[in-house]
């Protein structure tokens, strides 16, 4: 089976996601890095270069690159270009402030560029109450320039929410309005969306209109996020597992590689391509990428009979809600997650991880929760 | 629906497509349409490799010992490639209607 072979690992990722700095004119309330300031410690422009060329070397086809918003980068285009030029492709998801019209017609050049701009309401209300006062008018701005510009089919990369999960119809009409794309994707609880969870995580009900929209709409991308939705009925179009260090991962702005972007924690750290095998031995070697792929135990999801569809759901979900890993995914759709997830809200300990310090600017959102093993 | 593959036509890979070898056959990725299709087994990819030189898909097909009902497992595969603009008809392809 295909599907075992790849869960056994790859010889180098399909999907890489590569976020280039924490820095970010933007403080979404869910963003899953808490991105804000950059960190002294990020890769330079040539530490970066000889990322892509172990990444030419190992025939990763394109890198999805993102944030922070990556654009701020002075170096930006030159890492970009360096990548095209390598055989690389690259996908990069931006909150549009730089692009401009001069930055469009740029980027329209190149069959090896795709870009995202990440839009998390289908108005202005609703998208500025997440990414806050002004973005909604920026990501417009930048979709007029690379219209206008001729770039083709962009995407429209939306986040779902219990908010703009009544939209869905809105967002498909912007997109094609735009001659775009649109990409769907899952709210994870990672980064300050661990504090946000709560209120913008989509309810039962939602989760499966949101489901029966989808499985009509075949163009509709959803980079394979909702598998867990899986178990509602046939299977949503994509490979239908967690990928995390076996087909996906993540390289941070400091050149840590982690399982999954959506997975920014110690626990889930692997290596870094500053170590001496770089990340081809990250990849290939780390004890953490090894482990992830041994068969894994469906655990308490055992018994249930959605099991072979939904796989259990999200490590990144249940970890940073402070569930077990071989258990319910806190949005089962059989709610198999609630009493679980009711014992650990009424704990006067909680048993979730901390995300971290961050790179939050020292604003609004705080990270008061104290570390504490996830597993207790 | 997608014309399906002639197997006396000649076919290369479009030259925007890159195929990276994996324990489990292969992975064929096309950079302009962004389409990623699986190949399941080494020879599967010794097919597709074959094809830029051969005469014709039967011929690609021989050279690597496909034969019988085993064929329509590669067709299934190479008519998937077609569909996605993988493969593109080769400019010096025998006519079909010919043989």
């Amino acid at each position: 089976m295909l599907v075992d072979q790849l869960k056994a690992g790859l010889d180098a990722p399909i999907c890489l996601t590569w976020e280039l700095t924490y820095a970010c004119n933007l403080a979404c309330i869910h963003c899953l890095s808490s991105s804000g300031r950059r960190d002294p410690h990020e890769l330079s422009t040539e530490e970066c270069k000889a990322v892509i060329d172990e990444l030419a070397r190992l025939q990763v086809f394109y890198v999805n690159i993102g944030g922070g918003e990556p654009t701020i980068r002075s170096d930006f285009f030159e890492i970009v270009d360096y990548a095209v030029a390598h055989g690389v492709g690259v996908k990069f998801s931006t909150n549009g402030s730089r692009i401009d019209a001069a930055a469009a017609e740029r980027l329209s050049g190149s069959d090896y560029i795709d870009i995202q701009i990440s839009l998390d309401g289908a108005d202005r209300e609703t998208n500025d109450a997440v990414r806050g006062d002004g973005s909604w008018d920026t990501a417009i701005t930048a979709m007029n320039h690379l219209r206008d510009a001729g770039f083709g089919e962009f995407k429209i990369s939306v986040v779902m929410t219990r908010h703009n999960i009544p939209q869905l119809d809105a967002f498909e009409a912007l997109a094609a309005e735009y001659g775009a794309e649109l990409r769907l994707t899952r709210l994870r609880p990672s980064g300050r969306g661990a504090d946000t969870w709560d209120q913008l995580h989509p309810t039962n009900a939602q989760q499966r209109d949101l489901y029966n929209w989808i499985i009509t709409r075949p163009k509709v991308l959803t980079g394979d996020s909702f598998f867990h939705l899986s178990a509602l009925g046939e299977s949503l179009p994509g490979l239908n597992l967690c990928g995390a260090g076996r087909i996906v991962c993540l390289i941070d702005p400091v050149g840590e590689v982690y399982a999954c972007p959506f997975m920014l924690h110690d626990e889930f750290k692997a290596g870094s391509v500053r170590d001496a095998g770089g990340f081809t031995a990250v990849w290939r070697e780390s004890e953490l990428f090894t482990s992830l792929r041994e068969p894994q135990s469906p655990g308490a999801c055992g018994s249930c009979g959605s099991y072979d569809a939904c796989q259990g759901g999200c490590m990144a979900a249940k970890f940073f809600t402070g569930l077990p890993l071989d258990g319910p995914d806190p949005e089962c759709v059989w709610g198999n997650a609630d009493d679980e997830l009711a014992r650990i809200a009424a704990a006067t300990d909680p048993a979730k991880p901390s995300p971290g310090p961050g790179h939050s600017k020292p604003t609004p959102v705080s990270l008061g929760r104290k570390p504490v093993d996830a597993y207790s | 629906m997608a014309t399906a593959i002639d197997l006396a036509a000649a076919y290369r890979l479009h030259p925007n497509v890159a195929v990276r070898p994996e324990p489990f056959g292969a992975l064929v990725y096309h950079y302009g349409n962004r389409k990623l299709v699986f190949l399941k087994s080494p020879r599967m990819v010794a097919v597709v490799k074959a094809l830029d030189a051969a005469p014709s898909v039967r011929a690609a097909l021989e050279t690597n010992g496909v034969a019988g009902k085993n064929t329509d497992r590669y067709l299934v595969a190479l008519n998937s490639l077609l569909a996605s603009d993988m493969l593109v008809p080769s400019e010096t392809a025998e006519v079909s209607h010919a043989g």
